[in-house]
């Protein structure tokens, strides 16, 4: 049997090839999510923060399969959509309507961004919240929130119908977890030591090698977001080297010009913040105006890093200002400099489309709104059914020993071995070879 | 003259410096020890193996101290110090045969005595 063959029709299989490596480029940020936090916070919260990120690829993953992908991407209303796609029911491996790759690619592909996006929440809630509390936050939240602003710009919710772009994720992915950060650090409430000691990140290494790991990953995450590998697909591969380089030069200029010398956290924080700009407008405009594009953005979420330490709110990793604020800018970017001669859709104002700009904004206020109630509200209520913290001397000793009785830098020290009573250990010794 | 010293909780350390900071007590060493002083072992699991961690991660303050200021050391030490659980640590207070201040060639009490702003 030819391969054509094996395709099922209007399948493509060059399409069908890069979407398959861009899911797992996508899978990746995951975990470069969990190296890059984990790098931020104090050696004692290592792997508590890293399996934040980890506890995201399982319950988001099941949550997405048996429910979330339909609620996003099933026949519904402009609000939410419908349970047709219930536990992947229908999604088979026939095209995706209005792309050349399988159906059930699609929902892999899209699965990976939901996973993502719910990991970066726990920035705002590292180094305190209970581990528990925090995976089932991520169920409810995958469910009530992530889905419905995916439905809103691409599922055909109503912000879609109205015309409003995003490549690859500027309202559910980066306001969405911005903006649900700000909410998840208002209702968790700030750590013990907050504004009393200094917190600093333990290992800078990690939170360089996860941030290029992200940026990498990146390359899937827009590059895939046509789901082809037609122009709109090369033009938004492209823009993701062009943005962050921008937005990584104009925060060394701003590190330099404000402190003298360029910082690696601060380098780490700049590769996110670009990549975050250039997503929603990634397919969008031109590679000319993804380098302007890059360099704006680094200024409103430079001024929020800088500021937020100073206030009472321990939205402790700053979402809100790498992703929340990088995320609005570039949604707002569309409407002022979109080009339809790149990108064959439609122009923002500076080309003659002013209307363009009008639904970035009202994506830019919407999309906000909703992450910042929706996530309130979840974990209020859950709040209510649980303890949502730690204890305060838990906090103290550390979440790694207190969450999950493993240390990140055990050196073994003091550890005596804890012998298996002899009937296991007879057992076991029955099985060595 | 005596060296007070002090081991304590590790997450208890930047409030006992704090504690001696307000004391006036200037002039301090801190090491990063592991000891174990009677609280509830910890048990970690590693894939199948099960440990108990014997020896807990302490700070240890080493405190040279003119006579006078002897007792309020001591005293910002157990405020900053004290959590009321198993496991808060220790002061030991050891007299000094003899201090030199390196810089200045100064001994003894005026070795311990911060210099003046």
């Amino acid at each position: 049997m030819s391969l054509a063959a094996q395709l099922p029709a209007r399948v493509s299989a060059g399409d069908t090839a890069w979407m398959l490596v861009a899911t797992a480029l996508v899978l990746m940020m995951t975990p470069a999510l969990g190296l890059f936090y984990s790098g931020l916070v104090r050696a004692k919260n290592t792997l508590n923060t890293f399996m934040m990120s980890v506890g995201a690829l399982g319950v988001v993953t099941v949550a997405w399969a048996v429910l979330g992908y339909s609620l996003a991407f099933s026949h519904g209303d402009g609000f939410i959509g419908g349970l047709h796609y219930t536990l992947l029911h229908g999604v088979t491996l026939s095209a995706r309507a209005g792309t050349r790759i399988p159906h059930l690619l699609f929902m892999a592909f899209e699965a990976t961004f939901c996973i993502i996006t719910a990991a970066l929440v726990s920035g705002a809630v590292v180094e305190r919240m209970r581990y528990g509390a925090f995976l089932i936050f991520m169920v409810l939240w995958s469910l009530l929130v992530y889905a419905v602003l995916a439905h809103w710009v691409w599922g055909g919710g109503w912000l879609q119908h109205h015309g409003a772009l995003d490549y690859a994720g500027g309202v559910p992915v980066e306001m969405d977890s911005g903006f649900s950060a700000f909410a998840a650090a208002v209702v968790v409430g700030a750590r013990r030591d907050y504004g009393r000691q200094a917190l600093l990140p333990h290992n800078a290494v990690y939170a360089l090698l996860g941030a290029g790991l992200l940026w990498f990953g990146w390359f899937g995450f827009n590059g895939g977001s046509g789901y082809s590998t037609g122009h709109g697909d090369v033009l938004a591969f492209v823009n993701t080297l062009l943005c962050p380089a921008c937005t990584l030069v104009v925060w060394f200029l701003l590190d330099l010009l404000l402190d003298g010398k360029i910082t690696a956290i601060g380098a780490a924080t700049a590769i996110i913040v670009g990549c975050v700009g250039i997503t929603p407008a990634a397919g969008f405009v031109s590679p000319t105006w993804a380098m302007a594009l890059g360099a704006i953005a680094a200024l409103p979420s430079y001024a929020m890093i800088l500021w937020r330490p100073r206030t009472r709110l321990d939205e402790t990793l700053d979402v809100l200002a790498a992703h929340g604020l990088a995320g609005l800018t570039g949604i707002l970017f569309i409407g002022l400099f979109a080009q339809r001669a790149w990108n064959r859709v439609s122009s923002g104002l500076a080309f003659g489309h002013p209307r363009q700009l009008l639904w970035q904004a009202i994506a830019a206020l919407a999309g906000p709104a909703y992450a910042f109630v929706g996530t309130y509200v979840i974990l209020r209520v859950l709040g209510a059914l649980m303890p949502l913290r730690v204890a305060e001397a838990e906090e103290a000793v550390g979440m790694d020993v207190v969450q999950h009785g493993e240390e990140a830098y055990t050196s073994g020290e003091g550890a005596i071995l804890v012998i298996p009573e002899a009937g296991a250990e007879a057992e076991l010794a029955v099985r060595q070879p | 003259m005596k060296l007070v010293i002090a081991i304590v909780r590790p997450e208890r350390a930047n409030d006992v410096l704090e504690a001696l900071y307000r004391a006036e007590v200037r002039g301090l060493s801190i090491s990063r020890v592991q000891g174990h002083g009677g609280e509830l072992e910890r048990v970690e699991t590693y894939r199948g193996t099960t440990v108990k961690m014997e020896l807990a991660e302490k700070v240890r303050f080493e405190i040279a101290v003119s006579e006078q200021f002897v007792q309020p050391t001591i005293e910002a030490v157990c405020e900053g110090a004290r959590t009321g659980e198993v496991g808060d640590g220790k002061i030991f207070v050891v007299p000094l045969d003899r201090v030199v201040r390196i810089r200045t060639g100064e001994t003894d009490t005026s070795a311990v005595t911060p210099v003046g702003p």
